[in-house]
């Protein structure tokens, strides 16, 4: 990594707090910066304000801030399995969908959806509100499992067949989705068409805590494959003449992002474009060296979505806007224009 | 040494290799000759452990290569390709460290970024050193790959440098440049093996050469044992005539002109398509 990515990088995880620490403030209930500031003071001990306001605080701690970490959790898990998952294909029009994820997720969401009262209703009382969440795990998981399965050479995963099984997977989960779909009642379709337009609505303490895991791992692991996913885009065959163990390197890239995208849209229901988008734009801010895109990606997919966030339930306050909308609404023009200013 | 025993490779029933045994020793250049779909690649390909055999051995510094970790591997073996399939806008000094994979955990040291420039140095290709690969021309790309290769074997002279046509995109004075790249390095012990179309070059630079007809061996030996007429048209069913060189005192081959069946370039034939125009 050169200088210059080490101070994007620098720069990105400043703004990324910053954003983040403003957004806390900004919503249809609006806290002034200073009163984020006092209110997280007192909370970690750092000063004993009295005069602080107590709604406030309550506002700050019970809503705000699990939803803003979810932002950023499912920020970073989009932007850095993105990345990720492009390295492994050699592809940059690659996403984590392709491999099924987001397919499978939708196609498992849909059906308990459609049909909670009819076949789940042992699993519902089991699991009462996270089914949907657990659903859609469920489906991410084993879609991307198949298309994993499918792909296997000889006993190795082979990259094209990998995303030729992804397409054919993807095509029959979106078919086997349109059915149940088509089956739903009126007051179903608008809950599902709401899940797949995402949204961070549902975040709280409980949810947060129960994705950390599954995010945190990947989050943690994704920036050592960086050498791995330089000496792929020489070739998976020059890869492995550099000691790379190549099918370690696709094994454990496609676990992570699968653990890392199947635990967002599980929360969050499809958000989509950030995948793309962030580490694209990061190659373009420092170049494409995969040591400092994963992470970049990671920075920046955190801050984006904390800012698509704000925009979503600030822009008509008290309504908000789905997510999914705005990260697509505002994320394709910026990055065509930084695609043409590219080409010029 | 490499050392290559009753090796043959499969396909679909088709047996593109046949018991092929050779030995490239400690110090040698060693040319591979053979015309197009006579295995050369594949003999290659085996050694690089991108394939693997159908029966046979491959034997490098006294064991089997598939005994061998990956990275311990990479350490005495590189290999430069005929083709190179980078989409993304690396630049040439991002490229040619990954040569140093093998030998840093997370950061490379001052070592393996001196090694890096000296091979970039050799290649030619310091002056373009932060350009993006994507925007260079064939020959130079070429020079990069070689300067990564390089980088990855530099500090080990025990260790196998396959080449996989690494002449043919360059210009002819790095045509030279290269093979004695490789003849230098084999003086300080380096094994080199290298596919050549051009037997003039192999004559040149390589201490011996071994030529594979239809997947097997057809000879191996100095330049002055198999460079002759007979030989010569056996393997790529062309006429020439062998003057030794003066000064080299090594095999200098001159091609005679081919004619090929004037069937092909049949006037009336041709006219019948212009006229249907």
């Amino acid at each position: 990594m050169i200088l210059k990515q080490r101070i994007i990088l620098l720069t990105l995880l400043i703004i990324m707090v910053l954003t983040a620490i403003i957004s806390l403030g900004l919503g249809a209930f609006n806290i002034p910066t200073k009163e984020v500031f006092i209110a997280l003071a007192n909370k970690i001990g750092l000063s004993q304000n009295t005069n602080a306001d107590e709604m406030y605080a309550d506002v700050l701690f019970a809503i705000r801030m699990p939803r803003v970490l979810l932002g950023m959790l499912v920020g970073a898990a989009l932007g850095i399995s993105g990345a990720a998952i492009q390295g492994i294909f050699r592809n940059p029009l690659a996403e984590p969908g392709l491999i099924g994820i987001s397919a499978g997720a939708s196609l498992f969401a849909v059906l308990i959806i459609a049909f909670e009262t009819l076949l789940f209703v042992g699993l519902s009382e089991l699991l009462g509100y996270y089914l949907l969440a657990f659903g859609a795990f469920a489906g991410a998981g084993l879609t991307a499992f198949a298309v994993y399965q499918i792909s296997k050479k000889n006993g190795h995963p082979n990259i094209t067949t990998m995303l030729l099984a992804g397409i054919a997977i993807n095509a029959l989960a979106g078919a086997l989705t349109g059915l149940m779909t088509y089956m739903a009642t009126e007051q179903q379709l608008r809950t599902i068409t709401f899940w797949m337009l995402g949204s961070l609505g549902g975040a709280t303490w409980e949810n947060l805590g129960a994705i950390f895991p599954f995010i945190l791992l990947p989050l943690a692991c994704l920036p050592f494959f960086g050498k791995a996913l330089n000496a792929f885009a020489l070739g998976e065959d020059q890869a492995a003449l550099l000691g790379i163990n190549t099918d370690y390197t696709k094994r454990w890239v496609v676990l992570f992002s699968t653990l890392a995208v199947g635990a967002s849209v599980a929360v969050s229901g499809i958000i989509g474009f950030i995948g793309l988008l962030v580490p694209h734009t990061v190659r373009l801010l420092g170049g494409v060296d995969y040591r400092y895109v994963l992470i970049g990606s990671m920075l920046l997919g955190a801050m984006i979505l904390t800012l698509a966030d704000v925009l979503s339930r600030t822009f008509v306050a008290p309504i908000e806007l789905p997510i999914g909308v705005i990260t697509a609404l505002l994320g394709t023009p910026v990055f065509l224009y930084i695609l043409i200013k590219e080409n010029k | 040494m490499l050392r290559i025993e009753q090796l043959s490779y499969e396909i679909k029933g088709h047996r593109v290799l046949k018991d092929i045994s050779l030995q490239v020793r400690k110090g040698e250049v060693v040319a591979l000759l053979g015309a197009n779909g006579a295995g050369k690649s594949t003999l290659m390909r085996l050694i690089s452990g991108e394939l693997k055999p159908t029966s046979g051995s491959i034997m490098l510094l006294d064991k089997r290569i598939d005994k061998y970790d990956g990275k311990t591997l990479a350490r005495s073996r590189a290999m430069l390709s005929q083709q190179h399939a980078i989409n993304m806008a690396y630049t040439v000094k991002e490229l040619v460290i990954m040569g140093r994979y093998p030998h840093f955990q997370s950061s490379p040291s001052t070592r393996d970024w001196k090694i890096v420039e000296e091979t970039m140095a050799i290649c030619g290709i310091t002056d373009f050193a932060d350009r993006v690969y994507l925007s260079l021309s064939g020959g130079e790309q070429q020079r990069v790959q070689l300067a990564r290769v390089l980088s990855q074997l530099w500090d080990n002279p025990d260790a196998l440098l396959l080449l996989d046509e690494p002449i043919s995109a360059l210009d002819l004075h790095y045509q030279q440049k290269v093979l004695s790249i490789a003849k230098n390095l084999s003086r300080l012990g380096f094994m080199v093996l290298v596919i050549l179309h051009d037997v003039n070059m192999a004559s040149l630079y390589a201490d011996r050469i071994i030529m594979l007809k239809n997947g097997r061996k057809w000879l191996d030996g100095t330049p002055n044992e198999v460079l002759n007429s007979k030989n010569i048209y056996t393997i790529f069913s062309v006429e020439s005539l062998i003057n030794i060189d003066n000064h080299s005192l090594k095999p200098h081959i001159i091609f005679k002109e081919m004619r090929v069946d004037p069937q092909f370039f049949n006037i009336q034939t041709i006219k019948t398509y212009v006229d249907k125009k």
